[in-house]
């Protein structure tokens, strides 16, 4: 089989969801740091978000399983962690899905400037942590609805 | 022993240690967000230990992984600091060695970002965005408590009074901490000590909080030579099932 070019694996790589928050994938999430081949094996470089973050396993082998489908079978998956991942890597894409699905974008400022759901700006932190290691507690003031809110670090 | 090793296994077992002692919190915080944010600051210290201990085992170069080092070494060949291993506490007491542990191991991993070891530079460059997250949280949780109702401060009081005698282990020097300084690994741990006071003593004053006036300190964690009672019992409960059943997978 021929080799896919890396832009085709870039594609394939943007399909493949965010095992914790699915509307977004793990090329919006800025955790694929390199796409290579090294002779006849695909070499992918992932970071993970947070050190411990349990989805970083589950990452993958959700990526070794996507790309198999597409037909890679020399494929070898490395964990890279300089430099260290920053949530300024999240793609514009990214950010537009968060919002909409209801979790607040990360802002350099440190919060949310808007609730996800009626876009008050009447908002207010419940927790510095929440669901998942990249995420923190807020609620909206004015429709009172709780919402996650992804940490800027 | 190889001062590098040493080095590595100390910072991997502060993290192992504390993160293991923060998660026996999991399911019975005061409060389901405080939970969350506890068992969440315990998975940052247990990612942290990964990356620790599995390069101690990498320059150790006799085939021990990270695992192997967490869940087969016994009480005498940890190399934590004694305050880390101790028993929780109340909920006050958890969060309050947090903060002593955060105002010294913030400082510190800005210092590794610049060792001359690469590895130790890009670990401390992960580690410090979690360690300066988990600061502002137990400073705020400090302030709150300390400064907050007679009761909470009298509890905060307390911890701050059993707490202090251990504070002194985090910046005392010893000949592995002289090497490690000399090849630009790691500053030694005593010119970490102003920094350290100043947060700590700005933070405790607003919290309406005095320290004891003894600088006695107990010590023995981090060499190894004499640990507490309670690393024994802690380390039965974390490693009994890899010890169990050694082949076990999930």
């Amino acid at each position: 089989m021929e080799k896919a070019s890396t832009d085709q694996v870039w594609e394939w790589l943007d399909a493949v969801p965010d095992p914790e928050i699915p509307v977004i994938s793990v090329v919006d999430l800025g955790i694929v740091r390199a796409v290579a081949w090294e002779g006849d094996t695909l070499a992918i470089a992932v970071t993970p978000t947070y050190s411990g973050c349990p989805a970083t396993s589950v990452i993958a082998m959700d990526i070794e399983t996507a790309l198999r489908g597409h037909g890679v079978t020399d494929l070898r998956i490395k964990t890279q962690i300089a430099p260290a991942w920053t949530s300024e890597w999240l793609s514009a894409k990214g950010r537009a899905r968060l919002e909409s699905y209801g979790i607040a974008p990360p802002r350099a400022a440190g919060g949310p400037d808007r609730c996800p759901r009626c876009h008050s700006t009447a908002v207010e932190r419940i927790s510095q942590f929440g669901s998942t290691p990249c995420k923190a507690q807020w609620r909206c003031t004015d429709c009172l609805e709780p919402f996650d809110y992804f940490k800027c670090i | 022993m190889d001062p590098l090793f040493e080095f590595l296994l100390r910072q991997g077992d502060n993290t192992l240690v504390l993160g293991h002692r923060v998660s026996e919190w999991c399911g019975v915080a005061p409060a389901l967000e405080e939970d969350i944010a506890l068992a969440n600051t315990a998975l940052d210290l247990i990612g942290q230990t990964q990356m620790w201990l599995g390069l101690a085992g990498e320059v150790e170069s006799a085939g021990r992984t990270a695992d192997i080092l967490a869940y087969h070494r016994d009480v005498w060949d940890f190399r934590n600091l004694l305050m880390l291993e101790r028993p929780n506490g109340d909920f006050g007491h958890t969060l309050l060695r947090q903060f002593l542990f955060d105002a010294y191991q913030v400082p510190s991993l800005r210092a590794l970002q610049a060792s001359s070891n690469q590895r130790v530079a890009e670990i401390a460059a992960k580690a410090l965005k979690e360690a300066m997250y988990h600061l502002e949280r137990s400073r705020e949780t400090v302030l709150a408590l300390g400064d907050g109702t007679p009761q909470s401060n009298k509890i905060m009081q307390a911890a701050l009074t059993e707490l202090w005698p251990y504070v002194g282990e985090m910046f005392i020097n010893d000949a592995v901490d002289d090497e490690i300084a000399a090849r630009g690994i790691a500053p030694a741990p005593a010119s970490l000590h102003p920094e350290w006071q100043a947060t700590v003593m700005a933070v405790i004053a607003e919290a309406m909080l005095t320290p004891p006036e003894s600088d006695f300190s107990h010590k023995g964690g981090k060499t190894g030579a004499r640990h507490t009672e309670h690393l024994g019992h802690m380390l039965a409960t974390m490693q009994f099932l890899p010890r169990a059943y050694p082949d076990a997978r999930w």
